[in-house]
């Protein structure tokens, strides 16, 4: 049996799911495209049942392909339980009376009932389900309430098959419901409502936004900083390091397979950043210095999401996404892009125009780099100062914007407008965000070891082979010149194709200067994405699009390299060097418009 | 007779009509917006950003363009 979690966004749908399904969640990919779903079990009546968490949705006539999968799952579902936010009974009718037109059993979770009586809404729930003509059960789900009874009616089987003919007739019914089961009061006004309003007008929004980043990069700093010092290294030195040194002497210290499971010995002893064995650093990458700040970046993503924060920063910034041809919602990929680039470039697909999902995709890809690689930039330029991290960031926003500015005025096509909802904030669930949690530290493990392990399998071939030898003396002059950096750094630039963290994890072995890493980490983040999230932007964008951006890359990496070699002295970018930036900034507002950029108002 | 993008913080007005194709009455209307709703300014446009206004107990953020593209009546 397979049970069909629908509703509209931000109605508690997650939590829901989370409440019914065990620890046993996977999220897939619908096949044949990149739409993602959660997917779990439990068990019923001696029977082990499907529960699907369908993409969210506002109707059943699809504007984007996350609603075309939601529609296309409906033909494959025994039962819809058709989840509704009691606060907002109205719009979220629309989904309810169009799921029931379709060849379903509709069972109706009115969803978030403890919240209506403080908001002054009362709702007639027998009325409600007179006119609707199937069960409709108020729930909560955070605190578990009437979960049972949603559990009770899995055996409904029942078809109501209604036709309300087209949209109108569809509304004035929704009108007529409402009319029939809903009344509001002015309810009183809680510290709550008025931080909602105050996260949202810019004059206290930008203030809120700017001490809610700033701590989440604080907390997150904190956490992984502590896990990395005060677990996991103590872990490698006194658990990991005995076994794995034992191991060394049983293969004699040297030899082939030595060097591929340990690597080289340093000073005579294993060095878990240098040595640069499967074993040794190929586990420590990943599990020691990534995985940290990997639970650290997702533990606040998971809080952000779910108290309803990020819609508001998105209306915060659409002002300034606007100036990039992009609106705020677009705000999202960017931020999951911290996290991993991959699942950033999926959220791209709520875009709508192909402009959009251009230039979206092409500065994520290109000026955000995810927390694998800011860990070891963290953990590599760090022991430096922090100023040097300091000014990666600040040259890749700078490029973030420079290169949005010039897309923007140099793309042809149209934007949209931004149009979103603003949901309530909530109390997180401790339950869903530590799911999420999970879900996402699982989906990076099973991602990061095997691509670690098999770029290190690689770096040691072609050490052994002399191809990096031979690489090095062709593009090694070039990246001397160019970019001030060693000949040696090719194998860093060429791995990163594969993975970023593992590239920095290369750079760790060489003796470079500050500058060198400052140039390294920052041409690292901008000139490819990684293996993983090319082949996700091909599916997203196609090949031509995604050859045009990939050009794009290589160009910017070309100038700010060369640019970054040459402005970076005594420790810091020279006056000159602020100054061509601050010149090219402006040098974009007088290039000519090159498209029409006019918001489309038919689609 | 008034766009909504020219209305300010906590002004009220009711949608009188949409001056755009039917797709941008769809999106609209899936989100709740739709004529004859009363709509409170929540956040007015500042310097061409969105407007963010509250339906009943639905709260929607709507960018400057398609906001001037939404008529209202409101009584001042």
């Amino acid at each position: 049996m397979k049970v069909l979690l629908m509703g509209n966004p931000n109605v508690g749908k997650s939590v829901f799911f989370s409440r019914l399904t065990g620890t046993s969640v996977t999220a897939s990919n619908y096949p044949g495209t990149t739409v993602e779903y959660t997917e779990g079990h439990m068990r019923w009546k001696e029977e082990i049942i499907d529960i699907i968490d369908v993409p969210g949705t506002y109707t059943l006539t699809p504007t984007n392909k996350a609603e075309e999968v939601a529609v296309e799952m409906l033909t494959e579902g025994d039962l819809v339980i058709n989840v509704v936010d009691a606060t907002n009974l109205e719009r979220n009718l629309n989904l309810t009376l169009q799921l029931l037109e379709k060849n379903i059993p509709v069972i109706v979770a009115l969803n978030m009932w403890d919240e209506t009586h403080h908001k002054g809404i009362e709702i007639n729930v027998s009325k409600l389900e007179e006119l609707l003509g199937v069960p409709v059960i108020p729930t909560a789900a955070i605190k578990g309430n009437g979960i049972k009874n949603i559990i009770n009616n899995f055996n409904y089987r029942n078809i109501v098959k209604r036709d309300y003919e087209n949209t109108e007739k569809r509304w004035a019914e929704i009108g007529k419901i409402i009319e029939e089961v809903q009344e509001i009061k002015p309810g009183s006004h809680s510290f709550l409502d008025y931080l909602e309003e105050w996260s949202i007008k810019p004059l206290t929004g930008i203030p809120i936004a700017t001490f809610i980043l700033y701590l989440s990069f604080k907390i997150i700093s904190f956490i992984g900083e502590g896990l990395i010092g005060y677990i996991t290294e103590p872990f490698f030195e006194t658990v990991y390091r005995p076994v794995i040194t034992k191991l060394s002497l049983l293969l004699g210290s040297q030899g082939l397979l030595h060097d591929l499971l340990i690597g080289q010995l340093i000073e005579g002893k294993i060095d878990f950043e240098q040595s640069f064995g499967l074993l040794s650093t190929g586990i420590f990458i990943p599990l020691a210095a990534v995985l940290p700040y990997i639970i650290a970046f997702y533990f606040i993503l998971g809080l952000l999401e779910d108290t309803g924060y990020l819609p508001r920063l998105a209306a915060l910034v659409d002002n300034i996404m606007h100036r990039v041809g992009l609106h705020g919602f677009s705000i999202i990929p960017m931020i999951l892009g911290l996290g991993c680039n991959v699942p950033a470039a999926l959220a791209v697909r709520s875009l709508e125009s192909k402009r959009e999902k251009f230039i979206a995709s092409t500065l994520m890809a290109i000026a955000i780099p995810c927390m694998a690689q800011i860990a070891m930039i963290l953990g590599l330029v760090g022991p430096f100062g922090g100023k040097y991290v300091t000014y990666v960031f600040v040259i890749l926003a700078a490029v973030w914007i420079i290169v949005g500015l010039l897309l923007d005025k140099l793309l042809p096509g149209f934007s949209t407008d931004l149009l979103l909802e603003i949901p309530p904030m909530r109390m997180p669930s401790v339950g869903t965000v530590l799911k999420k949690l999970w879900m996402r530290i699982y989906s990076f493990l099973k991602e990061a070891i095997p691509y670690v392990l098999l770029g290190i399998f690689i770096v040691n071939l072609l050490y052994i082979i002399g191809i990096f030898d031979i690489l090095a003396l062709v593009i090694g002059p070039f990246l001397n010149r160019f970019f001030g950096l060693p000949k040696e750094t090719t194998s860093a630039l060429l791995m990163g194709f594969l993975r970023k963290d593992l590239a920095m994890g290369i750079l760790a072995t060489m003796e470079l200067t500050a500058k060198q890493l400052v140039i390294a980490s920052t041409i690292l983040a901008i000139y490819f994405p990684c293996i993983a999230t090319f082949a996700v932007l091909i599916r997203e964008l196609g090949i031509i699009d995604m050859l045009k951006s990939t050009l794009v890359m290589l160009i910017t990496t070309l100038l700010v390299g060369g640019f970054v070699n040459f402005a970076f002295q005594n420790g810091g970018i020279t006056i000159l060097g602020w100054l061509i930036i601050i010149l090219a900034v402006i040098l974009t507002k007088f290039i000519p418009d090159f498209n029409n950029k006019k918001i489309d108002i038919k689609s | 007779m008034t766009q909504l993008n020219e209305l300010k913080n906590g002004e009220e007005g009711i949608i009188i009509s949409f001056n755009g194709g039917q797709g941008l009455i769809n999106k609209l209307n899936a989100m709740g917006v739709r004529t004859g709703k009363k709509v409170t300014v929540i956040s007015d446009s500042f310097i061409g950003g969105p407007v963010t206004i509250k339906i009943d107990t639905n709260t929607v953020s709507i960018g400057h363009g398609m906001a001037s593209r939404i008529t209202m009546e409101v009584e001042r």
